[in-house]
């Protein structure tokens, strides 16, 4: 029973932090001279007003899920990946490029290879830093972030040359953006909202990420790895070869994040020049998401839902009290000190539990459904 | 017009270029290396440099007092920075997410602030250029090193104070054992918190000041997001310079000389595509990372927290 109380405490520790976040901001709001519950209000109400309010806070999780995913993998492989901007934009280039060049293919099937290419685009660019920190010790934070400035570059010259829109190549504006998609190239929709099938594709892959992370050896051995890299490397297991794998695979998940965006909401990409015009800073968001589900990829599901419904209400905030919807990246930033600030919390009943089991002389419970370890070096 | 670029002119505009470039980076990373070298990496530079040059170029606009901006932006990065020094050594919070959330929280409050107080995109009388006597005189020379502005002369003259402070003093020693092995240099009787505090704080001051060199010195402007990515490679610079203050003045130097050459190649129209010449920092940046990270070890306490066994 106290055993049970206490899992249920460590699981609403993240709620509580958020809990504080949303307090610390009510008092931002006062300072801005808003009212801080009308504000919140006018926040519920256009995340959760409404079927379409709804179905915009679900368009806006879904790039946030599957950032996400990735993120559960690298992070429990004890590999930090910043670089979700840079993966998304990879993956879209890809993603793009396939559904612009194979037009006479039949719509289910570019649909199919556009997100595998989406998948691979982030998977290199993820993987690229994952080799350089295996096997030249560099640091994945910097590098990934590096990639991201890449990533930036590289969209802005294919969209402003071998991939611009040849309409737009035309025309003096030269505005830097690809040909739309072929209309049975789309991802199906659930009229009249904006709500499309990745959604759903997200929500499947939570659960394929979950098996894959404790049904299955490669996620055995990563999260081996993120635990204890000398123990699994005296049972065998090959710690490079995990290490880039993580990161790997949290790019891929990016870059299908990215290949979603283009094939459900946008159509085409467009660049204003910067990484966020494009991704919206799912990039970074996602991190916070999967944080806040504790690593775990189906409490990642609720968070991201959470996220998305900030940022979609954030914009009817803004609307009704005139604060600048700025505030909710300000919040998510709070939610994410908060939370991993929370986290001597759970330390320090679980070091509690352990020493109490000692004192009985009976083994300590099991650990492995406790989802976050407790520190992660970077 | 790729000779272009050999003109004498040419090669003294990119050489004073970069040397002013790399003032941002500088101040940030000399700051960031005083809290690695304790123990302990503050990822939350870019956010605190956002705030930073906020502060700064909203008290010059309203005040025109430019040392009163500079103090308010050091303010700001200081508050920033004992929050974050709470976080990580009270609370023992993971050092490199709570950076990320540092960076969101400045990257949103520092564009909530200029929507709210400015609006628009207005420019300030920045710090003027001050033209040493007889040494600016010098032909070429003069104009590289000798006609900057007061910030960019600050930033130059903290690497062999940093230098100093880190090597030659007992202060220096104490941060130096914190960062290696925090256990021996708490029985020593060094108070391991109290040094990451100090180390901290300094950072975020330092950031603070990052920042202001670029609103009120560099750019003379408020823009969102006006950092990009300055204060992350910033941090990346501190990795490269091997902990250094010396190495961090080598690294920030080549970074700022790479993207003042891109920049001047854009001037000049040679056929580049901007965006290619943009990218070409970040990849050397990579590149020399591969080169130099696995020479030097970084310190030995890095990113963990340290707590007494009772």
């Amino acid at each position: 029973m106290r055993a049970k109380l206490s899992s249920l405490f460590d699981g609403l520790l993240p709620v509580i932090a958020t809990l504080a976040a949303l307090a610390v901001g009510a008092v931002m709001l006062l300072f801005l001279r808003a009212n801080p519950l009308e504000a919140y209000a006018a926040l519920w109400d256009g995340a959760f007003g409404s079927t379409n309010a709804f179905a915009e806070t679900l368009v806006k999780a879904t790039p946030l899920l599957l950032v996400a995913l990735g993120i559960c993998i690298s992070f429990r492989g004890d590999v930090i990946n910043i670089g979700g901007e840079g993966q998304m934009i990879v993956g879209a280039i890809l993603a793009t490029w396939v559904g612009l060049t194979f037009t006479s293919l039949p719509g289910w099937l570019v649909i199919v290879l556009a997100m595998l290419a989406g998948f691979l685009g982030g998977g290199i660019w993820g993987g690229i830093p994952g080799f350089l920190k295996a096997y030249f010790n560099v640091n994945e934070i910097l590098s990934t972030v590096m990639m991201n400035a890449i990533a930036v570059q590289l969209m802005n010259f294919m969209l402003r040359g071998p991939m611009i829109d040849p309409s737009q190549a035309e025309l003096a504006s030269k505005i830097p953006q690809t040909a739309r998609l072929l209309e049975n190239f789309r991802l199906p929709r659930w009229a009249p909202t904006r709500l499309h099938l990745g959604a759903l594709i997200a929500v499947v892959l939570a659960i394929l990420v979950y098996i894959l992370l404790w049904r299955t050896v490669l996620g055995y051995r990563i999260r081996a790895v993120g635990q204890n890299p000398n123990a699994s490397r005296y049972a065998g297991i090959n710690v490079k070869r995990y290490v880039v794998l993580a990161l790997l695979l949290s790019g891929a998940f990016a870059g299908l994040a990215g290949a979603v965006q283009v094939y459900g909401v946008n159509y085409r990409m467009i660049t204003d020049g910067s990484a966020s015009g494009f991704t919206g800073s799912a990039g970074f968001n996602g991190i916070v998401a999967a944080l806040f589900g504790q690593l775990h990829p189906i409490w990642s599901i609720p968070a991201s839902i959470l996220f998305g419904a900030l940022l979609v209400g954030a914009n009817k905030m803004q609307r009704v009290v005139q604060v600048p919807s700025a505030l909710v990246i300000a919040l998510n930033g709070l939610v994410v000190v908060f939370v991993v600030s929370s986290e001597i919390w759970r330390r320090r009943r679980q070091r509690r539990r352990l020493a109490a089991a000692r004192e009985d002389d009976t083994p300590p419970e099991p650990d492995s459904d406790t989802p976050v370890k407790t520190e992660v070096h970077v | 017009m790729i000779s272009d670029l050999f003109s004498v002119t040419v090669l003294v505009g990119i050489l004073a270029s970069g040397i002013r470039l790399a003032t941002p980076y500088l101040y940030a990373a000399i700051g960031e290396t005083f809290g690695q070298r304790s123990g302990v990496l503050n990822l939350g530079v870019e956010g605190q440099m956002l705030l930073g040059a906020f502060a700064a170029f909203y008290v010059a606009l309203t005040t025109g007092n430019l040392g009163l901006a500079v103090l308010v932006s050091m303010l700001v990065g200081a508050i920033l920075g004992l929050a974050m020094a709470f976080v990580t050594v009270n609370l023992h919070a993971q050092q490199g997410i709570s950076g990320i959330g540092f960076y969101l929280f400045g990257l949103g409050m520092s564009d909530l602030l200029f929507q709210k107080m400015l609006g628009t995109v207005e420019t300030v009388k920045g710090f003027p250029k001050i033209h040493i006597p007889f040494l600016s005189d010098i032909p070429g020379l003069g104009e590289i090193f000798f006609s900057q502005n007061l910030m960019v002369y600050v930033a130059y003259l903290l690497v062999p104070i940093a230098w100093f402070v880190l090597n030659k003093t007992t202060l220096g020693l104490k941060i130096r054992s914190v960062g290696e092995n925090p256990e021996a240099a708490d029985s020593l009787g060094v108070s391991v918190a109290g040094i990451r505090y100090f180390t901290i704080v300094l950072g975020g001051t330092l950031s603070g000041v990052a920042g202001a060199s670029l609103s009120i010195a560099l750019l003379n402007v408020f823009q969102q997001n006006m950092t990009s990515g300055l204060g992350f490679i910033a941090v990346a610079l501190v990795y490269f310079g091997g902990w250094r203050p010396w190495g961090v003045l080598g690294g920030a130097l080549l970074f700022s000389m790479v993207n003042s050459l891109q920049l001047w190649i854009q001037v000049l129209g040679i056929p580049i595509p901007s965006d290619i010449a943009v990218m070409m920092p970040y990849v050397l940046t990579i590149l020399v990372l591969v080169a130099s990270v696995s020479r030097v070890r970084g310190p030995s306490a890095l990113t963990k927290p340290f707590e007494r066994e009772d």
